[in-house]
């Protein structure tokens, strides 16, 4: 059955590096829970048994930065904040993904303030933006789900030429 | 007698013209103060045994836009011996207001909220910095000429 039976009936597979990685990479993505609000009680929802993010493999909340993968942005993010944030998601190492969660982060939402950023996307790089204020928990999973579309494209010459900040490297 | 008749008797009593104005709203007992002789007060309500007024529980401010003495500040303060309520407004002249913080501790970090919001500078407080915004913000969000969006490039944001 499956990929256990052709490999005892020859022995090997072929295929390329780059697809294997980012099968490998897009099943255990691990997420950093940039839980700012409300939008984190959602996000914890979403990791309990009933909704079940360990489903697609996320279940490994790291609240260190430097051990995940995808950032999930959730609340209302302040100007004071956005150092923060931006601090943290420096110290991911790459590939990484984030995932703007919620109307606040978004767009600001309700918060048309001027303490408020109006959309994260205005200093980090979003991939995924989430609708609702909060969002259900089945929303942040859809939002999961194509971050994992998102990575199964990727390819090691896609990083190519992304210079090692984290290490200190650069290009020669 | 009941204790707001003791309170304004008490008052007019021992600091002479310290209260202008009396405002008795469903029973929230509103004080308006002379300038000059606010400290004097507060340091008397406090130290009065039979009012005990021991708690300062919130200081903010009014800002009026177009009178000519713009900002009132307004004073919370609790009596735990008589369960009682008390509110004080001061009118200022200006934006410098006398700081209460050598009477009750607990106005440090209120004033420097309404320093913060206002811009109301409260002479003797012992560090008077922003609490909110970042510190090396120029303005004061709530008086009434600041854009409810902000200024633009106020505040710098992090490169992406």
């Amino acid at each position: 059955m499956g990929l256990e039976a052709k490999l005892t009936s020859d022995g090997f597979i072929t295929t390329t590096i780059d697809a294997v990685i980012a099968w490998a990479r897009k099943n255990s993505v691990w997420p950093m829970p940039m839980g700012i609000s409300c939008c984190a009680i959602e996000m914890m929802a979403s990791v309990d048994p009933k909704y079940d993010l360990s489903r697609f493999g996320s279940e490994v909340m790291r609240f260190s930065p430097r051990q995940s993968d995808l950032m999930i942005v959730a609340g209302t993010v302040t100007y004071k904040m956005a150092k923060v944030v931006k601090k943290i998601y420096d110290q991911m190492p790459d590939p990484k993904w984030v995932i703007a969660m919620g109307a606040c982060t978004s767009t600001g939402g309700m918060y048309r303030t001027y303490s408020v950023v109006q959309g994260i996307d205005q200093f980090l790089p979003v991939d995924v933006y989430t609708a609702g204020c909060p969002p259900r928990p089945e929303n942040l999973i859809n939002a999961l789900i194509e971050i994992q579309d998102i990575i199964s494209k990727t390819r090691g010459r896609d990083y190519q030429d992304k210079p090692l900040l984290e290490m200190g490297f650069s290009k020669q | 007698m009941e204790l707001k008749e003791v309170i304004i008797e008490k008052l007019n009593g021992t600091i002479k013209d310290a209260v202008l104005e009396v405002s008795d709203f469903r029973g929230d007992l509103c004080l308006v103060i002379r300038p000059e002789k606010f400290l004097q007060t507060c340091r008397f309500l406090k130290d009065d045994d039979e009012l005990g007024f021991d708690m300062c529980e919130d200081v903010t401010a009014i800002d009026w836009a177009k009178r000519k003495n713009r900002f009132t500040t307004v004073y919370h303060v609790y009596s735990l011996k008589n369960k009682f309520r008390l509110r004080l407004k001061v009118n200022l002249e200006g934006e410098m207001a006398e700081s209460v913080t050598s009477i009750w501790a607990s106005a440090n970090w209120y004033e420097r909220e309404t320093f913060d919001m206002f811009g109301i500078k409260f002479t003797g407080h012992p560090d008077l910095r922003r609490v909110y915004m970042p510190e090396e913000f120029e303005y004061h969000p709530l008086i009434k000429e600041f854009p409810l969006l902000g200024i633009p490039g106020s505040i710098p944001l992090p490169k992406k």
